[in-house]
């Protein structure tokens, strides 16, 4: 019953999204008010039944209703109930359930938040938003029905892969998919630009905000998996290029080109064209990143339910959204033209820089994802492109990218010197310079200049408050007064690039690592990095739904105690699925990092890490996410006030 | 018109990836096209020398027309959804031989009895020694040797639907 309910939510979404995608766009084509009016109220009810049917779903997954095939395919009576609503989003249908969920939820969150858009480009943005809603929710009732019935009901669920039964995946997706659903606001926002032939600095204030918001999810999403692959798959590693990782990537580059673009279109309504440009191909970069990894396509460790006939019901989609999407550029882009002037050295150029570097980097992930599969299609040669290829094409992007990061801040509008910007950042380059000294001594050649130009990145960062503030030159009491007379925006810039500092020092750091696998007995003593690890005992535990070998690993020092570590290797008995349990002993510095093994003659072997660093890769990225946040809480104090100024002007425009 | 061309750039990528995509996904449908396979090294190479109780490697040479030989076992799932196609295969005229890999006779047979026997002709690798030479990765596999002997095609796991119309064209050449 319930999930039929939910099966008729959907197909009512559908109706909604069809209602939402037409009538506002008609209306605003002939400017009929009424049909742009009715915008909003379309948007909230494909929302609010988008949220029924996935509230459904979520229903039938923690009542054990095994007759919905999805449920019985995921779940299993003895699943922990937080996984029993995370497994929701975990399988295939479900989280093309949840994709069309977070769609709609965008459509609703413009037209609640939206309300002093002008109307005929509110009624667009709406519109179109809906457009590209409704090929996927058909796809979603059509070929990946999550309500679909099993009769008869199995006495019990198969279970969700082990795996993802941990709280960090649990929120990666949903996360994940708000950064990517999150870019379709700034692309229903460009594409509407296109439709209407205008864009404007207050076209540029309305996109940045939705563009940050899904921008910081993104991050936190990419942060999120990495995290959990680093402790849960116990390898060890955060980041292995595989292409669904790189499928994230590529619209967080462009992402963050769009990002800065924006400010230059709000600031100085200049790269008009371009900034369409990116977010059109940020979100078919999250629209392939999504899609084109279900199709059986991608040689990746996601797997999904692949089925090439459900591949080409997609591409036919994407064809129809980002070819379309595209065309309409082609066509209306030369509209947008007239931009304003600036000088090669400038904030602008600094921007322009940015951009260019970061979507090089994107060209790169691209070209290194794709071209195995472009390979085998052509020349029927099998060839596989790993990290070093990675490694060795992004490095030379990344470091003029991360030099550029401090100084571009520092630069005036329009026309700027390089030199007055430069000499700012004298003690900055100092303390880089010391740090890549120091570092040199602990590390090799490349990764102590990445710590050189993390110290530089955070230094910079710095370097622009403490600029605004005018620290030293005038009395420190003003310099603090100037300090909390700061726009959030700023504290916004300096915590994004500064938590990139972050993330390139815990990625240097990580190059000291060190790891030993070793056979011990209990009671044996290993070394390692200087540390003592004791392998006390070993017991049985069992958990809900797995029985668990825990290992209890004294790690001392000196003789002093520094942490007991119990990895697991847990046996899940309804998939027959053996999975580790790392466990990690952090001070924000470094990782103790122990693995459990198989077991051999009273003897178990044990994985141990030193990983120098490593949590302040993910520290970085949640200081780059706060700083967003910081940013868009400005944002939203600032927008309101001047909002009636900013409409009358767009509309004198 | 320059500018239209440069503005059309993104368009005509976006439709180049877009089509080689469709490439892949019908191929992959096809079983012409496989991301994760790793190449055998027979293709285009003589079919090795081999004595199975049921037929050789003579007896293949000596069809004088293409043979589709298929590893299977009584003890493989997916060995029995692909029962079907290959027996859509016998019908459309293609010789289809099987190797029972690892597997015991009366098993075997009982196998064929529940699930339908699409073979021409059947052999029996119970060690498994014939399909080491040949790189089997497991069951089920399909090779497709030619006229002269020489192996030609190659498809891991459970063959799809869609590759009966293709491997009927490959095998009446």
């Amino acid at each position: 019953m319930i999930a039929e309910l939910g099966h008729f939510a959907l197909a009512l979404g559908i109706a909604f999204a069809f209602a939402q995608a037409f009538l506002p766009l008609w209306g605003a084509w002939r400017g009929d008010i009424r049909l742009m009016q009715v915008a909003p109220a379309l948007a909230l009810g494909h929302a609010m039944a988008l949220l029924t049917s996935f509230g459904c779903l979520i229903w039938a997954s923690v009542t054990d209703d095994f007759s919905v095939l999805n449920v019985a395919e995921n779940s299993h009576t003895l699943k922990p109930l937080l996984y029993k609503i995370t497994g929701a989003w975990g399988s295939h249908e479900g989280s093309i359930l949840f994709w069309c969920l977070i769609l709609a939820l965008c459509g609703g969150a413009v037209a609640l938040f939206g309300r002093n858009l002008p109307m005929g480009l509110r009624a667009r943005v709406i519109g179109i938003l809906a457009l590209s809603a409704c090929g996927f929710e058909l796809f979603a009732l059509l070929e990946s029905d999550p309500f679909l019935r099993l009769w008869p009901p199995p006495a019990n669920g198969q279970d969700m892969n082990p795996l993802l039964q941990d709280p960090g995946l649990a929120f990666h997706p949903p996360m994940l998919y708000a950064g990517y659903v999150g870019f379709a606001i700034p692309f229903a926002f460009a594409v509407a630009a296109l439709l209407e032939g205008r864009m404007d600095a207050a076209w540029g204030r309305w996109v940045r905000p939705w563009t940050l918001a899904a921008w910081c999810c993104l991050t936190g999403g990419i942060a999120l998996g990495s995290w959990w692959s680093y402790y849960v798959l116990g390898w060890g590693g955060f980041w292995f290029w595989d292409p669904v990782e790189n499928a994230s990537l590529m619209p967080w580059l462009t992402g963050t080109a769009l990002l800065h673009c924006a400010i230059v279109v709000e600031k100085r309504e200049a790269l008009k064209i371009w900034t369409v440009l990116l977010a059109i191909g940020t979100f078919a970069f999250s629209l392939s990143g999504t899609f084109l990894v279900r199709s059986g396509i991608l040689n990746s460790v996601h797997s999904f339910a692949n089925d090439p006939a459900r591949g080409v019901f997609i591409l036919a989609l994407l064809g129809i959204v980002i070819g379309g999407s595209l065309l309409l550029f082609v066509i209306r882009a030369p509209l947008l033209g007239a931009s304003g002037v600036f000088a090669p050295v400038s904030r602008e150029g600094a921007l322009v820089l940015n951009n260019i570097l970061l979507c090089a980097i994107c060209a790169v992930v691209v070209t290194g994802t794709t071209y195995p599969l472009f390979a085998d299609l052509l020349f029927q040669t099998k060839i596989s492109v790993g990290p070093p290829f990675f490694n060795a094409t992004i490095l030379p992007l990344a470091a003029p990218l991360f030099i550029a990061m401090a100084i571009g801040p520092l630069m005036a509008w329009k026309r700027a010197a390089l030199v007055p910007a430069l000499l700012k950042l004298w003690w900055v380059a100092l303390v880089a310079l010391v740090v890549g000294i120091v570092a040199a001594f602990g590390m090799d050649a490349l990764p102590a200049l990445f710590m050189a130009a993390a110290a530089w990145m955070i230094g910079g960062a710095i370097c622009d408050i403490v600029e605004r503030i005018r620290l030293f030159r005038i009395p420190v009491s003003h310099s603090f007064s100037r300090l909390f007379g700061l726009p959030l925006q700023v504290f916004g810039t300096t915590l994004g690039h500064a938590g990139m500092g972050v993330t390139v020092a815990g990625i240097a750091g990580m190059s000291m690592a060190v790891q030993e696998v070793v056979l011990v007995h209990v009671g044996e003593t290993t070394h390692l990095a200087g540390y003592d690890w004791k392998l006390e005992e070993m017991h049985d535990a069992s958990g809900p739904n797995y029985n668990a070998r825990v290992a209890t690993i004294t790690v001392s020092k000196d003789g002093r105690i520094v942490t007991v570590l119990a990895p697991e290797r847990r046996a899940f008995t309804t998939q027959s699925m053996t999975t580790t349990e790392a466990k990690i002993h952090t001070n924000v510095l470094r990782d103790l990092y122990a693995v459990l093994g198989e077991e051999r003659d009273g003897a178990a072997v044990l994985r141990l890490h030193d990983n120098t660093m490593a949590p302040l890769i993910w520290l970085g990225a949640l200081v780059m996410a706060l700083g967003g946040f910081c940013s868009l809480a400005d944002r939203r104090l600032r927008v309101a006030a001047p909002a009636r100024a900013v409409v009358l002007g767009a509309k004198r425009a | 018109m320059n500018r239209r061309l440069l503005l059309g750039a993104p368009l005509g990528i976006a439709l180049l990836g877009g089509g080689a995509f469709y490439a892949m996904l019908k191929g992959l449908a096809k079983g012409t096209f496989d991301p994760r396979g790793v190449p055998s090294q027979l293709i285009d190479k003589p079919l090795p020398a081999f004595t199975l109780p049921g037929f050789s490697h003579a007896d293949v040479v000596a069809e004088k027309k293409p043979v589709v030989i298929n590893f299977f076992a009584s003890w493989c799932v997916p060995c029995v959804e692909e029962a079907a196609t290959l027996m859509t295969l016998r019908q459309r005229g293609v010789s289809v031989w099987g190797i029972a890999y690892k597997d015991k006779d009366p098993q075997t047979d009982l196998y064929l009895s529940r699930h339908g026997n699409p073979y021409a002709r059947l052999a029996h690798d119970n060690e498994g020694r014939v399909a080491i030479d040949w790189g089997v990765t497991g069951v089920p596999e399909t090779y497709l040797i030619d006229a002269q002997g020489i192996v030609r095609w190659r498809f891991v796991g459970p063959l799809p639907d869609a590759a009966v119309a293709e491997l009927v064209k490959m095998a009446s050449v």
